[in-house]
């Protein structure tokens, strides 16, 4: 009640206020006095003490970095090793002039101008007496000429050191990556304490996949110092734990013969075993050599890789996308069969062109004069495109988006390295989606030979093609055998076999009707890939692919030669070996050169001779 | 009518802006030291000091009576900006407190600071005081609001400085003194449960704080380092620029929240009650402003403040010389940092409108 009635009252607020402005005045006086007695007590009444400590404080702790894990191929060669390196450093304390300085070490090693500029960077940061470097990586013939010169440049040492290097060079850039020097946006996501004294970091590929393993765990030492804070010697020492040994699932030899395979040309190979998705090459052509990247690759040779026509820094296995051409066609007839649309010895007549009811287009075949009358197995081991067209009509494009989508194409495999594309598998919704449009039959038609739309990477290819050979286990690529301790070769990590999906059918046997099939291809009459597969020691299942890359109109054909190159069709080829118990899948793409019986499955012959040579000794006594 | 003087017209209490360049001095001269002698650190702290400046400038311009106007909006601004923060805010070192405004980055639980204090002053201004228990139930919401968005960051050292601010209204507006013992006895009973809500490394701060040699290597290096600095400076100092400690590389965080070790090892302890001086000085001059304003939302913004501007100084000392936990609180106007010297000196711009505006009236 007396509440309601009370009226503002400047005065008595004012005293008020007043009151707790001299209460709040007393304490903080009282704190103060508090404080100062704290500080008196340690300056007065412990300033001996301090003073003995502060002047035996001598002992500083300092990172020492471990050394970064290797890198194995299955059968044991190095692919990413350390080697010792020698870089220049500089004592900033012990140089009047450091620009002069510089400019006179420039007559005996090369100096870059970003070399000057991370340097500059590094000497406003750190203590002046402190090694600051100004080269990484110095050749023998530099550390000889500065050895000879080292009375000239007083504060300037040559420093032993570590770098990492990749034997392999061009061969694998793209699957092993390679490190490059620590930027500021990665350092403030690493863990600062564990990198405070390394300065390269996976950027690429394994090495950037597998960072954490291979970096290791920082070490530290207590070193004693000098009154200036020079170091006399090391007290105690923490070592560090060296990164694991990244052992991968690649075939080192395969991967060789595939990459001589691919040599000169555009193109990618991935081969993969498919019982346990291991990828066994992984070739993108061209390529570039990674270890200039390591200490930074000087801007024009960059400059230059970039603006190459051929995308030598493109991983094509990865991240270029193909129409997959003939490729596709197992896999939709795998889906006729499936849901009933065809029965695998169910004719029908190829007369070299199909045209839709009411059109007047013709759907040409790549046979002018036709194939005549063509079952199922007959049109995969002749790459019939009429009975496809038939076929993809009868289908329709929602029943065939989904059986493709079955065998992982149109997604990420999610292959342990990442940076993949998913590729495009079209539907009615993308088509509304990205054209507000409809779906026209006639593109439907065009699928079902896998041109059109239809985009797939290597690596989809491959892994689809080991999912057939699976019958229907698709198995999630990977490229990590295991990771060991590098000290004692014990196991810390082993890959695992993940399934990514399984494709069931109504009935088991339409796997043996397709493999049957892509097995003509390979060793029938009249099978497109005849010539590859003649006298092997054993039988192997493939399909060719010849894809568009430029639409050919209605009345003109196909003249290799008089087209640009880079409009010819690309030749791809997917197999896998052997037949009944298949050990290798690959899918191989030669860019722009023509078919892909020719120019594709040649290699994949290839690369099976070599690698069942030691694995099938019965049936190549048998077979 | 007489003349106004150029100081007048500019709205700037002369012993406030002294005491505070003379501070700002001190602080280039101690960074200097601290941040190993280079030049581009002067640089950068002197351009934060000139923008502070001119902002406090630009607030000293504001009446009082607009300020009261403003405060709820600038309090409600400030909450929705914390609420932000959360959802959009960019983290650093593991706590997430930044908004990122493309052109500079900011930390709306700054503007809180100085929030709080107003919208508090302002409610408790509109009423006759003492305030009714309700009202000040309701003003303890408006400071739990902020400080516990503040808190979950996690920005422990900035939440306590709000908290602060709030409470300092609080008190200057003559809540009873069976309040503030009951507040007492519950915030006393409350440790438990704050210490379960703490995050790992505030834990670990207050148990390194309770006993530094238990870690010497790792969060009770900071304090053991520090104390070697204050305890080996003694009572004259080693002198500028000689401090061993902090020129050796010993001292972590030396130009930032352990500026004040730097200061303490180099001048001594006669350094230290020079500069304490001149804290107590500005401490004492915003007092009296406060006393001086005509009305009660100047008297308790004004007090609010400096009791908040004290515990700044109280908490950063305190910490460096190992008798209160590390809150990572730098020392006003000397640490090295933009943020909260821009916030610190809007603050003084406050009290300067308080004391001018009041002679203009007056005059």
């Amino acid at each position: 009640m007396a509440q309601a009635f009370t009226l503002k009252d400047p005065n008595w607020e004012a005293r008020l206020t007043h009151g707790r402005i001299y209460i709040a005045a007393g304490l903080m006086a009282l704190l103060t006095l508090l404080l100062l007695l704290g500080i008196f007590y340690l300056q007065v009444m412990q300033h001996e003490h301090f003073t003995t400590l502060s002047q035996h404080n001598r002992v500083k702790i300092e990172p020492i970095a471990p050394t970064r894990g290797l890198i194995f191929s299955s059968d044991g060669v190095l692919l990413a090793e350390n080697r010792p390196s020698f870089r220049l450093e500089v004592v900033p304390e012990l140089i009047d002039d450091i620009d002069a300085t510089i400019d006179k070490l420039t007559q005996f090693v090369r100096i870059e101008e970003q070399d000057i500029r991370r340097f500059k960077e590094q000497l406003t940061r750190r203590r002046r007496f402190e090694n600051i470097p100004l080269r990484l990586n110095l050749s023998d013939a530099e550390v000889a000429r500065v050895a000879v010169n080292r009375h000239l440049f007083p504060g300037v040492d040559v420093v032993a050191g570590l770098s990492r290097h990749y034997p392999a060079g061009m061969d694998l850039a793209h699957t092993i990556g390679y490190v490059g020097r620590i930027n500021e946006q990665e350092l403030a996501a690493l863990d600062a304490s564990n990198y405070s004294a390394t300065t390269h970091m996976g950027k690429l590929g394994v090495e950037k996949a597998y960072e954490e393993l291979l970096h290791g765990q920082v070490g530290y030492q207590q070193v004693e110092v000098n009154a200036q804070g020079r170091v006399i010697r090391v007290l105690d020492r923490t070592p560090p734990k060296p990164g694991k040994n990244i052992h991968l699932t690649l075939d080192a030899s395969l991967q060789d013969l595939a990459v001589q395979a691919l040599a000169g040309r555009r193109g990618a190979i991935v081969a993969i075993a498919p019982d346990t998705g291991a990828v066994l090459a992984m070739v993108s052509s061209p390529s570039y050599d990674p270890n200039p990247f390591v200490n930074g690759i000087d801007a024009d040779s960059y400059r230059q890789l970039l603006a190459s026509n051929n995308a030598p820094l493109l991983n094509r296995t990865l991240q270029g996308k193909y129409p997959p051409g003939s490729t596709i066609k197992p896999f939709i007839g795998l889906a006729a069969l499936d849901d009933g649309t065809r029965e695998a010895d169910e004719t029908s007549w190829c007369q070299g062109w199909y045209v839709l009811k009411g059109q007047a287009h013709r759907y040409r075949d790549w046979k002018k004069e036709g194939h005549g009358e063509a079952n199922l197995i007959s049109a995969i081991a002749e790459s019939c495109d009429v009975y496809f067209y038939k076929l993809a009509h009868d289908l329709g494009i929602d029943r065939i988006s989904a059986a493709l989508l079955r065998f992982g194409f149109g997604a990420k495999t999610g292959i342990d390295i990442g940076g993949e594309s998913s590729g495009l598998i079209p539907s009615r919704t993308w088509k509304q989606k990205v054209y507000g449009q409809a779906w026209f039959p006639g593109e439907t038609l065009i699928l079902g030979i896998g041109q059109g739309a239809a985009l797939t990477t290597p690596l989809q290819l491959a892994s689809a093609t080991a999912a057939l050979a699976n019958r229907g286990r698709l198995m999630q690529p990977r490229l990590l055998a295991a990771a060991r301790d590098s000290l004692n070769g014990r196991p810390v990590l082993q890959g695992q076999d993940t399934l990514n999906q399984s494709v069931t059918l109504m009935q088991a046997q339409h796997w043996d009707a397709i493999i049957h099939a892509m097995t003509e291809a390979v060793h029938g009459l009249n099978g497109t890939a005849r010539r590859s597969g003649a006298d092997a020691d054993y039988q192997f299942a493939g399909k060719t692919g010849t894809a568009q890359v430029v639409a050919i109109a209605q009345d003109e054909e196909y003249q290799e030669e008089e087209l640009a190159e880079e409009h010819r069709d690309h030749a791809l080829f997917i197999a896998f070996a052997p037949v009944e118990t298949p050990k290798i899948a690959v899918a191989i793409i030669v860019e722009n050169a023509g078919s892909g019986s020719t120019h594709a499955a040649p290699i994949a012959r290839t690369l099976f001779d070599h690698y069942l040579k030691d694995r099938t000794g019965q049936e190549t006594a048998s077979g | 009518m007489k003349e106004l003087t150029l100081t007048e017209r500019l709205h700037l209490d002369v012993p406030l802006l002294s005491g505070l360049l003379v501070l700002c001095g001190i602080g280039l001269l101690v960074l200097y030291s601290a941040g190993g002698q280079q030049s581009s650190l002067i640089w950068r702290q002197g351009m934060h000091m000139s923008l502070a400046l001119v902002l406090m400038m630009l607030v000293a311009r504001i009446p009082p009576a607009q300020l009261a106007r403003l405060s709820l909006w600038a309090y409600l601004f400030g909450i929705g900006l914390l609420v932000l923060v959360i959802f959009f805010g960019h983290s650093g070192k593991g706590a997430q407190r930044w908004l990122d405004l493309k052109l500079l980055r900011f930390q709306p639980s700054e503007l809180m600071k100085l929030a709080l204090p107003m919208a508090l002053a302002w409610y408790f201004s509109e009423k006759a005081l003492p305030p009714t228990p309700v009202r000040i139930i309701i003003a303890f919401i408006m400071i739990i609001v902020p400080v516990w968005l503040i808190a979950r960051q996690p920005d422990l050292g900035t939440a306590l400085l709000v908290a602060t601010a709030g409470l300092s209204v609080l008190f200057i507006a003559g809540v009873s003194w069976k309040f503030i013992a009951g507040f007492g006895l519950s915030a006393a009973l409350a440790t438990p449960v704050w210490w379960y809500l703490m995050h790992d490394y505030q834990r670990r701060r207050v148990l390194t704080f309770l006993n530094p040699e238990q870690d010497p290597l790792g969060a009770g290096y900071h304090i053991i380092q520090s104390k070697i600095a204050i305890g080996s400076g003694g009572l004259y100092g080693k002198g500028w620029l000689n401090g061993t400690q902090s020129q050796l590389d010993f001292l972590p965080e030396r130009s930032t929240d352990f500026i004040f070790a730097v200061f303490c090892e180099e001048f001594g302890l006669l350094g230290v009650l020079f500069l304490i001086c001149i804290y107590l000085f500005i401490i004492a001059r915003g007092l009296y402003i406060s006393m001086q304003a005509q009305h009660t939302f100047g008297r308790l913004l004004g007090a609010g403040i400096v009791l908040t501007f004290f515990v700044y100084v109280f908490v950063n000392m305190g910490m460096v010389s190992g008798q209160l936990p590390v809150a990572g609180v730098p020392l006003p106007l000397i640490s090295y940092g933009g943020t909260s010297m821009v916030t610190l000196m809007l603050g003084f711009g406050i009290l300067m409108g308080i004391q001018t505006h009041r002679r203009l009236l007056t005059g």
